[in-house]
């Protein structure tokens, strides 16, 4: 690992003009991933900037029933929290179905939004990959890409984001609250993170100098029928090869509201806008979840290591619905 | 070099770290406290696990510069039931992993012991946890064990869990 300054900031304000007056900053959560990659020489900040002592652990009720997470709660407090787990169970089925005890004590949500790709090439520093090196290449392609994506990809760059937290909070619409030395701003979830195109090394909307401060997840009816399902190499402690947030309120046997994200399958958590067009307000039945999973996988693109993914996720969405729709009382 | 108290399973040590040392080199390289071990340095294995202010970490992602003043406590430090429990099911082979195994089982049990849910947790919102095999297992499944030691491994923690108030197994 190269060497670096190290800079404990107390609170916001001190951190994020440290990030700003040292071009090649980074910030440390709970360091599961920068500290990986600092040692493969992936990441190489010149100056770390802790937060992890910075006091924005607070998972609040918002007045309208909405949830403001702060960034540094670390996964396995927001899954435990009692709130989360009887109107968001989405969002703690992703976070519990993430790494594993001891990563989840450690990890931040700030951190798990921003995590690095798992693509092979990327962690290699001896390996061609457009993201970490731009114009190299990329070893992925004709390489191994069992991971790979099948949506939004380019021939720049195929890598999907890792995190199982940031696909429910997808679904469930929330918005990341930022914060620099210019000031507040928000973003959507499903726009913080960037498809490749030509430029895979701009993973997301962020400037190097912001700080992620909370997200907020609104209010909705149809949270409370939600539901994570992870599809993995084994039965635990590993990524997604795909997985589905879903979240639907049926009334009547017809779908009054859904939301649908995809993970595994991207660059970026992937809300199935497709999907939820051909839902809202048909009937929920197989056929037409099987309809709506194929609407949103039309567009997917294989390569022989990971064309399975695309069958496998019109099948994950259909089984997800099919369960929330038991599970909603209306089967 | 940056100074940094380290409280470790009761003891204070001023240490002297390089910002890049992980909490896991510190302890074995630093303090002597081997008992903690290195398997992947990735986060992936386990075989670290310490507990800071009782709850588990891997102490192989962790900066040891982040974690002065915290109540770090390693297997050197640990003395309970478990202990015995696991040589009474054959919850070992060579041992390498065991430390790992024993923090991070007695984490688990606090965490169990506040009605944290699991992945395979059928009722989310229910406040108590029943520790199936199938919770032990999804729960522990931060820690790999090349020999494979894991029936006997969830049979001790079973048996530790089910003699404990508050926790059914
Ligand atoms: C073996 C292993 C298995 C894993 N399995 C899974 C899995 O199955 N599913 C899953 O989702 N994840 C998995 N992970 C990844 C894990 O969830 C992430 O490493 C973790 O969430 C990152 O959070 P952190 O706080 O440790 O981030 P850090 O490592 O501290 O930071 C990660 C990045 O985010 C930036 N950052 C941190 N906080 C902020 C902030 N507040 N504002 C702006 N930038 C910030 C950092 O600068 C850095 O670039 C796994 C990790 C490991 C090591
Ligand atoms: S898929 Fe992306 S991250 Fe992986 S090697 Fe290619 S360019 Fe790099
Ligand atoms: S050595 Fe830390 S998890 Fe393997
Ligand atoms: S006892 Fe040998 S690795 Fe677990």
């Amino acid at each position: 690992m190269r060497p670096f300054e190290y800079v404990s900031a107390p609170d916001v304000a001190t951190a994020v003009r440290a990030i700003s007056d040292a071009p090649g900053a980074k910030l440390l959560g709970g360091g599961t991933n920068l500290v990986d990659l600092m040692r493969q020489d992936v990441e190489r900040p010149t100056t770390v900037v802790d937060i992890s002592g910075v006091p924005l652990t607070g998972v609040d009720e918002l007045p309208d029933g909405g949830l403001r997470i702060g960034a540094l709660v670390r996964n396995s407090r927001l899954a435990a929290h009692p709130v989360v787990r009887a109107r968001f169970p989405v969002l703690a089925q992703a976070l519990l179905s993430g790494a594993s005890g001891q990563l989840r004590n450690m990890a931040t949500v700030g951190g798990n939004l921003l995590q690095r790709t798992r693509c092979l090439y990327f962690v290699d520093a001896s390996a061609a990959c457009n993201k970490r090196e731009p114009g190299s290449g990329c070893d992925a392609v004709g390489g191994f890409h069992r991971g790979g994506a099948v949506l939004g990809a380019s021939e720049h760059c195929i890598a999907t984001h890792p995190s199982d937290m940031a696909v429910a909070l997808a679904a469930l619409d929330a918005v990341v609250e930022v914060e620099s030395v210019r000031g507040t701003r928000r973003v959507p979830l499903v726009e913080l993170h960037r498809l490749p195109g030509d430029t895979p090394h701009r993973e997301t909307e962020l400037e190097p100098d912001e700080l992620i401060t909370a997200v907020e997840v609104p209010a909705s009816t149809a949270a409370a029928t939600s539901r994570y399902r992870k599809v993995r190499d084994r039965a635990s402690f590993a990524f997604a090869l795909v997985s589905v947030a879903a979240a639907i309120d049926v009334q009547d046997g017809a779908v009054a509201a859904v939301r649908i994200a995809l993970g595994g399958v991207a660059a970026k958590p992937w809300r199935a806008y497709e999907a939820e067009r051909v839902l809202t307000g048909a009937r929920a039945t197989e056929a037409v979840f099987r309809e709506a999973a194929e609407a949103e996988l039309a567009g997917a693109v294989g390569l022989p290591g990971n064309e399975f993914k695309i069958e496998l996720a019109r099948r994950t969405i259909v089984a997800t619905l099919r369960q929330l729709r038991v599970e909603g009382g209306a089967a | 070099m940056i100074e940094v108290e380290l409280r470790v399973n009761g003891t204070a040590h001023r240490v002297e770290l390089d910002p890049r040392v992980s909490l896991l080199d510190a302890l074995r390289e630093q303090l002597g406290l081997t008992g903690t071990k290195k398997g992947c340095n990735q986060g992936a294995c386990g075989a670290c696990t310490v507990l800071v202010d009782g709850d588990r970490i891997a102490a192989c992602l962790a900066l040891a510069v982040q974690y002065g003043g915290r109540e770090i406590t390693t297997i050197e430090g640990v003395a309970h039931p478990l202990q015995r429990a696991f040589v009474r099911t054959d919850g070992l082979q060579c041992g390498y992993c065991t430390p790992g195994q024993i923090c991070s089982a007695l984490g688990m049990l606090a965490e169990a012991d506040a009605g944290m849910p699991s992945a395979v947790t059928e009722h989310l919102a229910e406040p108590r946890v029943t520790l199936s095999s199938a919770e032990v297992r999804e729960r522990m499944s931060g820690n790999l064990c090349r020999c494979g030691a894991y029936n006997g491994i969830t049979d001790a923690i079973r048996e530790v869990a089910g003699a404990r108030p508050g926790v059914s197994s």
